[in-house]
């Protein structure tokens, strides 16, 4: 079964490269940028000055797992 | 159709980081607790002035935690499906459940569990503040090169799939990934900046949750975002259908 669901000729066709590709290039930017405020603002380097996000986004960015502190 | 499956990433994504902020505030807001607990007890006994809090603790562990949970598992969710849009037809022709379970899988080896085993995640009073800057360096490099593994192992996977079917060359791919990041962990520098007395009961409880909260939010994206993805492919492949009947 898992044979058969492997074979390339099985008929998945792929979303065509020219229409992820927009998508993953806006999606991923505004996506990584989220993840950048989540787990590194006001750490190691900063966009904004202060420590308000950083101390917002405490808790979360310990459980995380990010550096911090 | 790959704005539709960002959009499904997205809520999925939303949900994933509603269950693990659940868990999060369960189990591992009172190690973060016992973390600041012992932080102060530290700074009183040097004899420094209580830090003036800038944002209360309430709010750290409120809205603070969720914000910061569900963005980020939100954001993930985008990206997941951003390469699940990708990979799907492309490196796996797995149907597009399997495909999404497998891809969280691996995404939570090298995302998660990958970078935790060299540079794990702890509570606040671990870390000094002046190597903040050197210790994201690594975790990011730790990161990136697990990640570029992990693309360089399912490339390799695939070129071997024609001479050895695909249990042989899945094996062999994986072997070849874990010799890499063995080698490349014994290489970087180790980062340990536990205090002596800082209780381990608590850092292996708050290590225990932050994996917990990882494991939530892989599982969901894998699972429920695979079960969304279905159907929005579905409606497009009426020959994938006939496929999965087989
Ligand atoms: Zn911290």
């Amino acid at each position: 079964m898992s044979d058969i669901a492997l074979t390339p000729s099985a008929g998945v066709t792929p979303i065509p490269l020219g229409e992820v590709l927009p998508w993953a290039i806006f999606g991923g930017l505004i996506m990584l940028l989220a993840i950048y405020f989540i787990g590194a603002e006001e750490g190691a380097m900063s966009l904004f000055s202060g420590m308000y996000v950083h101390e917002f986004v405490h808790d979360g960015r310990h459980l995380l797992g990010f550096p911090c502190h | 159709m790959t704005r539709d499956l960002l959009i499904r990433g997205m809520i999925v994504g939303v949900i994933a980081g509603l269950l693990a902020f659940g868990f999060a505030r369960v189990f591992g807001e009172p190690q973060v607790d016992h973390a600041i607990a012992f932080e102060e007890k530290m700074s009183q006994a040097a004899g420094a002035a209580a830090e003036p809090e800038l944002v209360a603790r309430a709010t750290q562990a409120g809205i603070g935690l969720f914000t910061g949970i569900v963005v980020y598992s939100a954001a993930l969710g985008g990206l997941f499906s951003l390469v699940f849009a990708f990979v799907h037809g492309r490196v796996s022709s797995l149907s597009p459940r399997s495909t999404a379970a497998l891809l969280a899988l691996a995404g939570f080896v090298a995302i998660v569990l990958v970078p935790c085993i060299k540079y794990p995640m702890n509570p606040p009073a671990v870390g000094s503040p002046d190597t903040i800057g050197a210790r994201t360096e690594l975790f990011f490099v730790m990161l990136v090169v697990s990640l570029g593994a992990l693309a360089a192992a399912v490339g390799l996977a695939k070129r071997l799939y024609a001479q050895h079917g695909a249990w042989n060359a899945t094996l062999m791919a994986g072997a070849a990934y874990v010799v890499f990041i063995a080698l490349v962990q014994y290489s970087l520098p180790a980062i340990n900046e536990v205090p002596e007395q800082f209780s381990p009961t608590v850092l292996w409880n708050f290590r225990v949750a932050s994996l917990g909260i990882h494991v939530i939010v892989w599982t969901t994206l894998g699972l429920l975002f695979g079960a969304l993805a279905e159907r929005v492919l579905a409606g497009q492949r009426p020959r994938y259908r006939l496929h999965a009947a087989r």
